[in-house]
C-alpha cells in the first residue's frame, strides 16, 4: 500500500516568536495547534489524531490532557529534528488505514529561555562517546565535515555559500532570527567553533514551535483551499554500523529513494526543497545523497547561487531555514514542512516564491551525522500532482 | 601526560569487563564466533548476525585518524583544556572509535595520520584510551 494521495497537509503554523520567556512549552504547543487548525479552517473538536516528539512530559499523554483532546490515534515517534516529517508520513499512513482523518502535529521548545536540556537515558554507547569532551552537536557534525573535506576536497568557502543563500532569503522574513545578508568572508572569518565549522556554519538557537494539520482527501476537498498533497515519504536510521561509521553520507541515501519511489517523481521534478540545515555540512551532504548532484560534488553545486530562490538550480529554505530564520527547540523539521507548503500554496515571500511549484521536497535529519541520526524525506505536490 | 581531564565513563554490566581491562592497559575487542566480525562497542550479541557467543582479544592499539575536530570552547569538564582534539580513530582491527588525540599540537593532526593508544587513569578502576601520533 502506498500513501500517495492518501492525505493532504491542510494547515500550517509557525510561531512568530523566537524569544519566549513568558511562555511555557505547553503554551506554545497550544498556540501553534490553534494556529494550524485555524489555517486549515478546522477546530480542536475535529482532531482525532495527535503526533508529538518525546522531549516533554509524558509525550502524547501530557499533551492530550493539556489540549483537551480525545484522539483515536497517537504517535510519539522520536527521531530528533526529523520527527515531525516522520509524523507526517505516519499520519498519512494512519489516515490511509482509516485510523483517523484529522491529524495534528505539534512542536514546541525553549532552548533560549529556559527549557532544561533534554536528558536522555544512557544508551549502550554512552560510556564510549561522552568522555571525550564533546558538548554540542557542532562538535559531532564537525567530524562529518572534516571527513567530507578530506575525501572530496570540499572547502569552508563552499560550505559558507549555503549560509549566504539562507541569509539572502532570511532578509525577507520579518520573523527571522538573523535578517542580515552575510558574505562568504563573513562566514569563514567568524570564530571557529569546532574545526572545520565556524559559528556561522551553525543554525540559530530559538524558542518557539510549529504545527501541521494533515487530513483525509474527503476533508481536504471540503476545506476548499490549496492543500499540499502528500506524494511520498521515506525514512531511515543511520547509525555507527558496528563501529564502521561512515561520516560522509547521511540517511538520505535510503530515505530519499523510498520517498521518490512512492511519489513516482524524480529529482528533476522537484521545484523547491526544504533541506534540514542544522549546519551547513548537513545541507551539503543531504543534497548529494538525495541525488541533486553527484556524491562529492555538493561543494560545486552550491556555488554561483545554486540554492538561491527563485532561480537557482535548487531553491532551498526560502524562509531563511534553521541557519537564519528559526530552529525551534533545536529541531528544524517542522519548519521545513511549513515552508514547503507555503511554496506550494504560493504563500512564500514574493521575493523568494518559486514560480509554479508543482513538487516540493522536505527533508529532516535528526540526531547527529557524527554518530546516529533519523533521516526522513517527504515529497509534496499540488492537488492534481 | 595529557593535560585533559580524565572523567570516569558510564559503566554497565555489558561493558564492565572492557573497562576493567583498561585498568591493566589493555584495550579488548570482541569477535563474533559465528560471522567473525570484530564488534564495537562491547555488547552481549553480534549486531551483524545476532549470535550471542563472542570471543574477546587484545587489540594492537594501532590505528589511523579517520576524522577529527579541534574543539575551541566548551562549558564541560574540558573547559580548561581547550583547544583539544576529538577524533574517530580507525583501529587496525577495523572499528572506528571515538577518542582524543593527545601529546601533540592540535593543529598538527591530520586525517590518515598513524596513531597509537595510550591509557589515562580515571582513578575509578578504569582508564580512558586515547591516541598519540606514532611513527607508522
Ligand atoms: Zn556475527
Amino acid at each position: 500500500m502506498s500513501i500517495r494521495g492518501a492525505a493532504f497537509i491542510a494547515g500550517i503554523y509557525e510561531h512568530p516568536g523566537r524569544d519566549l520567556p513568558h511562555h511555557t512549552i505547553w503554551d506554545i504547543h497550544a498556540e501553534v495547534a490553534i494556529g494550524a487548525l485555524a489555517d486549515a479552517g478546522l477546530s480542536m473538536s475535529d482532531v482525532d489524531a495527535l503526533f508529538c516528539d518525546g522531549t516533554a512530559g509524558f509525550g502524547v499523554l501530557t499533551l492530550c490532557d493539556h489540549l483537551g483532546l480525545r484522539p483515536s490515534f497517537v504517535d510519539n515517534t522520536e527521531t530528533g529534528g526529523s520527527s515531525y516529517l516522520a509524523h507526517v508520513g505516519h499520519a498519512a499512513a494512519a489516515i490511509a488505514a482509516g485510523k483517523c482523518s484529522v491529524a495534528l502535529v505539534t512542536l514546541a521548545g525553549k532552548p533560549r529561555t529556559g527549557s532544561p536540556p533534554v536528558k536522555w537515558a544512557a544508551g549502550p554507547e554512552t560510556g564510549f562517546e561522552t568522555v571525550w569532551g564533546t558538548a554540542s552537536a557542532a562538535h559531532s557534525y564537525a567530524l562529518a565535515a572534516q571527513r567530507h573535506m578530506y575525501e572530496f576536497g570540499t572547502t569552508s568557502e563552499q560550505l559558507a555559500e549555503i549560509k549566504v543563500a539562507a541569509s539572502i532569503h532570511a532578509q525577507y522574513n520579518p520573523n527571522a532570527f538573523l535578517q542580515n545578508v552575510v558574505t562568504v568572508e563573513d562566514v569563514v572569518n567568524s570564530p571557529m567553533v569546532s574545526d572545520p565549522l565556524h559559528r556561522l556554519d551553525c543554525c540559530v538557537v530559538t524558542d518557539g514551535g510549529g504545527a501541521l494539520v494533515i487530513v483525509s482527501p474527503e476533508i481536504a476537498k471540503k476545506l476548499g483551499k490549496t492543500n499540499a498533497k502528500i506524494l511520498g515519504h521515506g525514512e531511515a536510521v543511520k547509525h555507527t554500523n558496528n563501529g564502521r561509521i561512515d561520516l560522509t553520507h547521511t540517511g538520505a541515501v535510503w530515505s530519499g529513494p523510498r520517498a521518490f519511489a512512492e511519489a513516482g517523481v524524480s529529482v528533476n521534478d522537484v521545484d523547491y526543497a526544504s533541506i534540514y540545515d542544522s549546519f551547513t555540512i548537513t545541507v551539503l551532504q543531504t543534497i548529494e545523497d538525495l541525488g541533486f548532484c553527484e556524491k562529492g560534488k555538493g561543494g560545486e553545486f552550491v556555488l554561483d547561487g545554486g540554492l538561491v530562490a527563485p532561480f537557482g538550480k535548487l531553491p532551498f529554505n526560502t524562509d531563511g531555514g534553521g541557519l537564519c530564520n528559526n530552529h525551534p527547540s533545536n529541531r528544524g523539521g517542522i519548519t521545513k514542512v511549513i515552508e514547503a507548503v507555503r511554496q506550494l500554496r504560493g504563500e512564500a515571500h514574493p521575493a523568494v516564491q518559486v514560480p509554479d511549484v508543482q513538487v516540493a521536497l522536505a527533508h529532516g535529519t535528526g540526531g547527529s551525522l557524527g554518530s546516529r541520526h533519523g533521516s526522513v524525506t517527504l515529497l509534496l505536490g499540488q492537488e492534481d500532482a | 601526560m595529557s593535560s585533559l581531564p580524565n572523567p570516569a565513563p558510564t559503566v554497565t554490566s555489558s561493558s564492565q569487563a572492557f573497562w576493567n581491562a583498561t585498568a591493566e592497559g589493555r584495550f579488548t575487542l570482541q569477535r563474533c564466533t559465528s560471522c567473525d566480525v570484530v564488534v564495537w562497542f562491547p555488547r552481549k550479541h553480534c549486531p551483524d548476525c545476532w549470535t550471542e557467543t563472542l570471543s574477546v582479544f587484545d587489540a594492537s592499539g594501532k590505528g589511523t585518524v579517520y576524522s577529527f575536530t579541534i574543539i575551541r570552547k566548551v562549558a564541560n569538564d574540558y573547559k580548561g583544556a581547550t583547544p583539544f582534539v576529538v577524533a574517530y580513530v580507525e583501529l587496525e582491527e577495523g572499528p572506528r572509535v571515538m577518542t582524543n588525540i593527545v601529546d601533540c599540537d592540535p593543529e598538527s593532526v591530520t586525517v590518515g595520520m598513524p596513531v597509537e593508544m595510550v591509557f589515562h587513569d580515571t582513578g575509578e578502576g578504569n582508564a580512558l584510551y586515547r591516541f598519540r601520533p606514532s611513527a607508522n
